[in-house]
């Protein structure tokens, strides 16, 4: 078997995301504080932030949500990563990607967009998001919303709390969710 | 079983290396870096039409076949022309096609092989071809025809 050369392979990975044939172009963020994201990018703007370390079901999930051409390919992920990491180190509390919601059923997306409202170093809990999309008994479905996130950080479920200000849960683990309030100075 | 179509990320790496000996082997070393990429790229275009994900590594042969005929006729008229013979994962539909239009120009082959061994609709075809729809339609239905033609002549 022939070895593909790093520059060849490279240079295919960024010709293809070029091409604008990519349904998704991924990348994996390896060093940020909160241990390695999956970062998933299309046409229309950010689709994902996976935390899980084996990505293997993040990406059947992703052909499955907007179709099998999707590739490694850094170079579509440049303006995601200068973003995030500027989110962790402090200095940026808002985000300017475009994101992607195709893939999110409708009640999603409307709590998404509360959600979306929620200011860095603010927090809200499940049942004021269900009151305010019109739906007060949905704390639980809202909770759900929160798990299914396609992409937390930038859409903060990680400010979502519960009425007696405990953290609750999180999709990627409580630690990282804590380590977000953290950050933010949230909680202490 | 027809499995679905995995992620491109999987297929290129599963079949990257062999692609890339494949074609130093047809066209040598120094083409071979620049046929790999358009031979992907040709396949990423045609890859969100797949409709399942047999016989991939048979695909991609032959869309590296054409890459090299494509490069050849634009620098060496009389280069080889031949469609990737059969693999371990070939299916015998495939193989009796092969055999069946080995006297075919080498587009018409292609054409006539992805339509009805694989079931790519000419869309997918033109693409994996590097032309379009009408030109795969077109040379899929001429081998047809030249065949029944040299049915008829035996």
């Amino acid at each position: 078997m022939t070895g593909v050369s790093t520059v060849l392979d490279e240079r295919f990975r960024a010709a293809a995301a070029a091409s604008g044939d990519l349904d998704v172009a991924y990348d994996i963020l390896d060093d940020t504080p909160i241990g390695s994201l999956l970062v998933g990018v299309s046409e229309h703007g950010l689709c994902r932030v996976g935390f899980d370390p084996e990505p293997e079901a993040e990406l059947e999930r992703l052909a499955r949500d907007f179709g099998p051409r999707i590739l490694r390919a850094p170079r579509a992920l440049d303006s995601a990563r200068r973003e995030l990491d500027e989110y962790f180190a402090g200095r940026r509390h808002a985000f300017d990607l475009e994101l992607d919601l195709r893939a999110v059923p409708e009640f999603h997306r409307r709590v998404l967009d509360e959600l979306s409202r929620v200011e860095y170093g603010h927090t809200t809990t499940y049942g004021t998001l269900a009151a305010q999309v019109g739906a007060p008994r949905a704390a639980r479905a809202v909770g759900t919303v929160m798990n299914r996130n396609p992409l937390p950080i930038l859409l903060p479920c990680h400010r979502v709390v519960g009425a007696s200000g405990s953290l609750t849960g999180y999709g990627g683990g409580l630690d990282r969710k804590e380590w977000l309030l953290r950050l933010e100075g949230a909680i202490l | 079983m027809v499995t679905g179509v995995p992620p491109f990320e999987r297929f290129y790496e599963s079949h990257q290396g062999e692609v890339l000996a494949f074609l130093r082997r047809r066209a040598g070393s120094d083409r071979a870096d620049d046929l790999f990429q358009e031979t992907f790229l040709r396949a990423l275009r045609a890859y969100g039409r797949l409709e399942h994900g047999e016989h991939l590594r048979a695909w991609v042969l032959t869309i590296a076949t054409n890459a090299v005929i494509d490069a050849g006729r634009r620098e060496r008229p009389t280069a080889e022309l031949t469609v990737e013979p059969a693999g371990e994962d070939e299916r015998p539909a495939v193989e009796e096609l092969a055999a069946l239009t080995d006297g075919l120009p080498p587009k018409e082959r292609a054409a006539i092989v992805l339509r009805y061994g694989y079931d790519l609709d000419y869309d997918a075809i033109g693409a994996a071809l590097g032309s379009n729809e009408q030109a795969a339609r077109q040379a899929a239905s001429a081998g047809v025809r030249r065949l029944r033609k040299e049915k008829e002549q035996r």
